[in-house]
């Protein structure tokens, strides 16, 4: 059965329209193998050789991997939940009780939304922790270290945009302390309060400047971001490989 | 067949300039890569891997999701304020801070001085090759870090600021465990003795966060006074 299947798939590898969409036969052989990397537009950033160590469980944890599959857990959820949603109050809050009673898998839906952001935020903090032990911000890392930390911020500031959009006490006292902190900035601080919130308390125009900023401006900043951050992974030679890891023990 | 009679600019207009092949800068030691060691390709063996750690994660957060729904309070009433009104979890280690200083030192100063210190991370070249702390002038080095760690304390102490006074002086006992094991070649004690400054810093750093955090998510009742998480309040 299996082998039955396994040459239904190699057949079909070999035909003209498999090679005409992937640009390539079978993966069976190094050079269709590393054709398979730069062959394809959302691999090409990637290295077409890894060294062995770098793929050890403990030389990463996959804890970058592993931010990654949040981010994209987020945005498929995040589209679906899109559909759901008006930023407007008190709609908004009508809109969760909906996801609650009416949408079919509405609460599933938010849950996994909610999970996985708070999944990331604790995943991209242990990725920058394990990378700084690791001394994975050295030569030639160092860029790749700032753009990582510009993504933890970003990081959180998605996360706390989109705490404020379910609109109920939880989301607009948290987002009411939050804001608070900003008007001890000296000078500045009213100003840019006003900014973000579209007035000086936490209301309807707070909440469509945080909609935006969640659904438009931070992810786009973030999915820019990540691009360069996985580039120069591969252009810095890879993951840091500390000499310890040579008899396979730290 | 006749040959192409278009003569193309390359060899006809092609200015001679010197190419730098190679850029020798006075620091190139810590850039050299050491022995690369074996390879394997990405295609199949690192996306596999990816691929595992995607469905893996994937259903793990899907079965949590279906037995663990997230909150919703009443709606938002901008009259009706909770005591106490806390911030996402990951912002309670600074609402915890605020709580012992100033709003700009613990809001502005104290958030903006950790993102800088982290941007500047890799810039600072010092130890590049993770020296232990120990491995030089220990005693000299003791001395120095008890005075700031003393100063440091006493600071915290006067501010009543113990949520940050524990995790500093337990890291500070560690210390000083460590420079009296430092000739430990082996267990715990060796490896706590081979650690550079920069893990020090680190680990105090992520001590005082971890214990603020936790403090402020689990600790923190009614105008922010201290609460037991297994007690009950009436909020």
């Amino acid at each position: 059965m299996a082998s039955c299947f396994q040459s239904a798939l190699h057949n079909l590898r070999e035909t003209k329209v498999w090679k005409s969409v992937f640009r390539r036969g079978p993966a069976n052989t190094n050079r269709t193998r590393s054709l398979a990397i730069f062959g394809n537009l959302f691999l090409h950033w990637m290295p077409v050789k890894v060294r062995e160590k770098s793929l050890r469980v403990r030389a990463s944890y996959y804890l970058g991997s592993i931010s990654f599959i949040l981010f994209i857990v987020l945005f498929v959820t995040g589209i679906l939940l899109m559909f759901y949603y008006h930023p407007a109050a008190p709609n908004a809050y009508r809109d969760m009780k909906d996801l609650q009673f009416v949408v079919a898998n509405g609460v599933f839906l938010r849950n996994l939304h909610r999970l996985a952001a708070h999944l990331m935020v604790f995943a991209v903090f242990w990725h920058m922790f394990h990378v700084f032990y690791r001394g994975g911000y050295k030569p030639p890392h160092e860029f790749n270290w700032v753009v990582g930390v510009v993504l933890l911020l970003l990081t959180l500031f998605l996360s706390y945009t989109g705490y404020l959009l379910p609109w109920d006490q939880l989301a607009f006292w948290a987002v009411t302390v939050g804001t608070n902190i900003i008007s001890a900035m000296p000078f500045i601080g009213h100003k840019v309060r006003f900014l973000l919130l579209g007035g000086n308390i936490v209301g309807e125009n707070a909440l469509l400047r945080f909609y935006v900023l969640h659904v438009v401006i931070l992810p786009l900043a973030a999915f820019v971001l990540i691009g360069i951050h996985f580039w120069r992974v591969q252009k810095d030679g890879g993951l840091t490989v500390k000499p310890k890891d040579e008899d396979g023990k730290e | 067949m006749e040959k192409n009679k278009i003569e193309t600019g390359l060899s006809s207009d092609a200015k001679k300039e010197p190419r730098r092949v190679v850029f020798v800068t006075k620091k190139t030691s810590a850039k050299v890569v050491g022995e690369r060691g074996p390879q394997l390709m990405t295609f199949p063996h690192l996306l596999i891997r990816e691929a595992i750690a995607f469905q893996v994660l994937v259903i793990a957060m899907v079965i949590v999701a279906l037995v663990w729904d997230a909150p919703l309070e009443r709606l938002a009433n901008p009259l009706l304020t909770p005591n106490p009104a806390k911030a996402p979890w990951y912002f309670l280690g600074l609402q915890e801070l605020l709580h012992f200083f100033p709003p700009f030192v613990a809001g502005i100063l104290i958030p903006t001085l950790v993102v800088v210190a982290l941007i500047f991370i890799p810039y600072f070249n010092v130890n590049i090759e993770g020296r232990a702390l120990w491995a030089y002038h220990p005693a000299q080095h003791l001395r120095t870090i008890l005075i700031v760690a003393l100063m440091l304390l006493a600071l915290l102490a006067g501010f009543h600021a113990w949520t940050i006074f524990v995790p500093t002086a337990l890291l500070a006992t560690l210390l000083v465990i460590s420079y009296t094991g430092r000739q430990a070649r082996k267990g715990w004690l060796g490896s706590l003795g081979s650690k550079p400054l920069s893990w020090w810093i680190m680990t105090w750093f992520i001590a005082v966060a971890v214990c603020l955090t936790a403090v402020g998510t689990f600790f923190r009742g009614p105008g922010w006074s201290w609460v037991w998480p297994w007690g009950t309040y009436a909020g």
